[in-house]
């Protein structure tokens, strides 16, 4: 059986059943689920829908969230904002083609993207945020509770910098984060939990705005990615503005205002809708004061889209190839996202697999249903090793090396959690610092690749070039989030970076949004860290205990004494409320634990398979 | 850190790669990180830094190349940090006309077919090196690990030309 290393954390309320959720933060609609007797399902919000429209509108003393946003979405295009997820984590420059495409004021701050809205200028950030708190506010209603967690869904081709810009939104909604999960995956989960099946699937995910195409395999409740591929820039609102491409040829109006782009919009996708099952659709549109009329066949909408569905079907191939796999070896397909009704999708998919594709959960339900599962998971209401997700990083991380060439640290679709190193020397005789440029992406010049972070390693000894060794690390934890440490092998010195995207937001900038938030300008920003360290305390105490009662015999008479003497220092400062000395006695504790920590891992590593036949696994 | 002591499995260039796997998962249930998510900050980063060791001996153990090398610095041998030049003048002949191959495969009448040949061609060659680098691994003398660890630098050769000829054939294709 397992070993029961991870039980001290879990043991503070073992049988106490937490609240979860699975948040699908989707470009048009945001879902959120959770699993009640056994059972994922979406929650219905106050409007008797589970779909939430993920539009956010701004009005001079209010924000409106859904439905009643969309509702004001031609009349009060400007302020009422739509796609957000579109440029999450981007650049301001990133984001100049979408400037035609969208009605509302994109404009630079500070190098990142922002809107001008009646309400002020506000970021991609705080708008997803307000969809997020819309969302946990729907299921703390309905399960009659705080979420404990939450898992939160992003395609699997967005990076570093997208993944940052999410998490900094839930922290703003006051959510905690438990794990961000590539939609994809989502899906496969909530599939395969379903059926027991076993083998290789593919995940075809045709989202509003992004495409995404992933390869698991399944076996014995381990989820493993195999390759993930896809397009961040291609999904069924391209659909849309073919169709509006082909409006716009007919009515002769080459220039739309805001509102006008809003209603074309609205009727191509009305258009799109209805050819799922007709063949012909007649469409009207005001120009010029007088009313438009005319019809697009089911076969000239696939002639628009035709060259967007081969996109997609290009990735395939592609990310069967990463997967040193051919189309045969996959048992089934997964449809992802409400594009896929498009019946060309699906016959294009079928055709290229072999296979008919599973259609049987909502398309647009499938990803949440499969957040909430492992929202549940990993709030410890499962028995765990029951089911276990191993994950890959979606796009390579690298360093720039001279010539402003890209060397890849991490190659795309490896396993994480994941740390490497790479040794660099000094280039200069008597060099003393070192400039470190982190870039994620498969380009092998820097500047086709996403800049992710720049630091400097200083105090290097002055040696002749290339005497000096340092030592560059890098680790990506199990959301996908990069760090990168660099070290100088003789002398020890260090320098690390969490790596803040350069369009990220710092800890600073959230803590002043949260604060600046009116949702959050009642609660006692200080009452909350003590909260949080006594927590933290509390858990190391227990860690600890647990551990020494265990395994004491790893530890020497001295090591010992010194060991339970700072726990009786920590649980004296857990009872004040001097969050400062509660952390220093926490990191007190550890600094003197941490090899303890080490020992124990490494004789539970060679308990765990020595003595064992594998078939007991 | 010793890979094959990590997976408790004998330290042999042939490796039961179904049981690697399968004790490969099964660390993975105890240590991944989402087994801890309601342990203290120390016990998570604990569990990213086992799993990260867990994930790399693993993706090294899998794959021949990777596990030969790690098994030949186990003995003391590392082949990325030596210098040794290396001369095979046949080899390196060989090489050659390879890439020249490859560099007329788009002025052929029949793309696919060339690519098919010396696909197979490739195959072929790789095979037996490896077979060769079973067998001077097994021997665990410092003579044959020498030849191991040419061996190696030649099949490296051959993996190269692999990944550029995959990479051709995708550029036909698209």
């Amino acid at each position: 059986m397992l070993l029961q290393i991870a039980e001290p954390g879990q043991s503070a309320a073992p049988h106490q059943h937490k609240l979860a959720a699975g948040i699908d933060l989707g470009t048009t609609n945001s879902l959120v689920a959770t699993v009640r007797s056994g059972e994922a399902k979406t929650l219905i919000n106050s409007q008797g829908r589970d779909m939430l429209p993920s539009v956010v509108r701004y009005t001079a003393d209010s924000v409106v969230v859904g439905d009643a946003a969309m509702a004001s979405a031609v009349n009060d295009a400007e302020n009422t904002i739509v796609s957000v997820k579109r440029l999450m984590g981007k650049g301001y420059n990133e984001t100049l083609a979408l400037k035609d495409k969208v009605p509302y004021q994109l404009i630079d701050q500070q190098g990142l993207v922002a809107i001008n809205t009646v309400q002020g200028v506000k970021n991609p950030v705080e708008v997803s945020a307000e969809i997020l708190a819309t969302l946990a506010n729907t299921a703390s209603e309905t399960l009659g509770g705080e979420l404990n967690g939450v898992v939160i869904t992003v395609p699997a081709y967005f990076d570093d910098a997208q993944r940052q810009a999410t998490k900094d939104a839930a922290k703003l909604a006051g959510l905690n984060v438990m794990r961000l999960l590539n939609e994809p995956t989502a899906a496969a989960l909530a599939y395969g939990l379903d059926s027991g099946q076993e083998g290789v699937i593919a995940v075809y995910d045709l989202g509003g705005g992004t495409f995404d195409i992933s390869i698991l395999r399944l076996r014995r409740g381990v989820f493993e990615v195999l390759a993930t591929g896809g397009d961040s820039a291609l999904g069924g609102d391209d659909f849309d503005h073919a169709i509006v491409g082909y409006l716009q040829q007919h009515t002769g109006e080459a220039e739309l205002s805001h509102q006008a782009m809003r209603q074309y919009l609205t009727t191509a996708r009305s258009i799109k809708e209805q050819l799922t099952d007709s063949d012909m659709v007649n469409f009207s549109l005001p120009v010029a004061g007088s009313q438009f009329s005319g019809t697009l066949s089911k076969t000239e909408f696939e002639q628009l889209v035709a060259p967007l569905v081969k996109k997609t079907i290009r990735a395939c191939r592609q990310v069967l190839r990463d997967a040193g796999l051919t189309s045969d070896e996959i048992v089934k397909v997964v449809m992802v996202g409400g594009s896929t009704r498009v019946p060309l999708v699906r016959t294009e998919v079928a055709t290229f697999f072999a296979t008919e594709p599973l259609t049987s959960i909502d398309p647009d339900k499938v990803v949440a249903i499969g957040a909430a599962i492992q929202a549940n998971v990993l709030v410890g209401n499962k028995a765990d090793g029951d089911t276990l997700l191993l994950d890959v990083i979606p796009l390579s991380l690298g360093l720039e090396t001279m010539g402003g060439l890209t060397e890849k640290i991490i190659p795309r679709n490896t396993v994480i959690p994941v740390a490497r190193a790479q040794e660099f020397t000094t280039f200069k005789d008597g060099q003393t610092a070192m400039a470190l440029h982190v870039v994620q992406g498969e380009r092998e010049l820097v500047e086709d690749c996403r800049s992710l972070a720049r630091f400097e390693l200083r105090g290097i000894p002055p040696l002749p070039a290339g005497g000096a060794h340092i030592r560059v690390t890098f680790q990506v934890d199990a959301d996908g989030l990069l760090s990168v440490t660099a070290q100088e092998k003789s002398t020890g010195v260090q320098a690390n970076i969490q790596v803040k995207p350069s369009y990220g937001l710092s800890d600073d900038q959230v803590a002043t949004m949260l604060k600046g938030s009116m949702q959050y300008a009642r609660q006692d920003m200080q009452l909350r860290l003590l909260r949080e360290q006594q927590v933290e305390a509390e858990r190391v105490l227990e860690a600890v205990s647990q551990a020494l009662k265990a395994d004491a015999a790893l530890l020497s008479a001295q090591e010992l004494t010194n060991i339970n003497q700072a726990l009786t220092t920590l649980a004296e400062v857990k009872q004040g409320d001097d969050t400062a000395a509660i952390k220093a006695a926490i990191e007190h504790t550890n600094t003197l634990t941490d090899d303890f920590a080490a020992r124990r891992m490494d004789q539970s590593i060679r308990n765990a398979l020595t003595g064992h036949n594998v078939d007991e696994v | 850190m010793n890979y094959f002591q990590l997976f408790n499995l004998p330290a042999k260039f042939d490796l039961d790669l179904t049981e690697l796997g399968s004790r490969y998962l099964k660390l993975q249930k105890q240590f991944h990180p989402d087994q801890h998510s309601s342990g203290s900050e120390r016990d998570k980063l604990l569990a990213v830094q086992q799993t990260a060791n867990i994930n790399d001996a693993y993706h090294s153990l899998k794959q021949p190349l990777m596990r030969a090398e790690h098994l030949l610095a186990l003995r003391g041998l590392k082949i990325s940090h030596e210098q040794r030049s290396f001369t095979d003048p046949l080899f390196l002949m060989q090489q050659m006309e390879l890439r020249e191959q490859l560099a007329e495969i788009d002025q052929s009448a029949d793309p696919d077919a060339v690519i098919d040949t010396i696909e197979r061609q490739l195959q072929q060659q790789k095979k037996q090196l490896l077979q060769q680098l079973a067998t001077a691994l097994d021997s665990e003398t410092a003579e044959q690990d020498q030849q191991a660890a040419d061996l190696i630098r030649k099949l490296k050769f051959f993996f190269k030309l692999q990944q550029e000829l995959e990479l051709i054939e995708q550029q036909l294709q698209d």
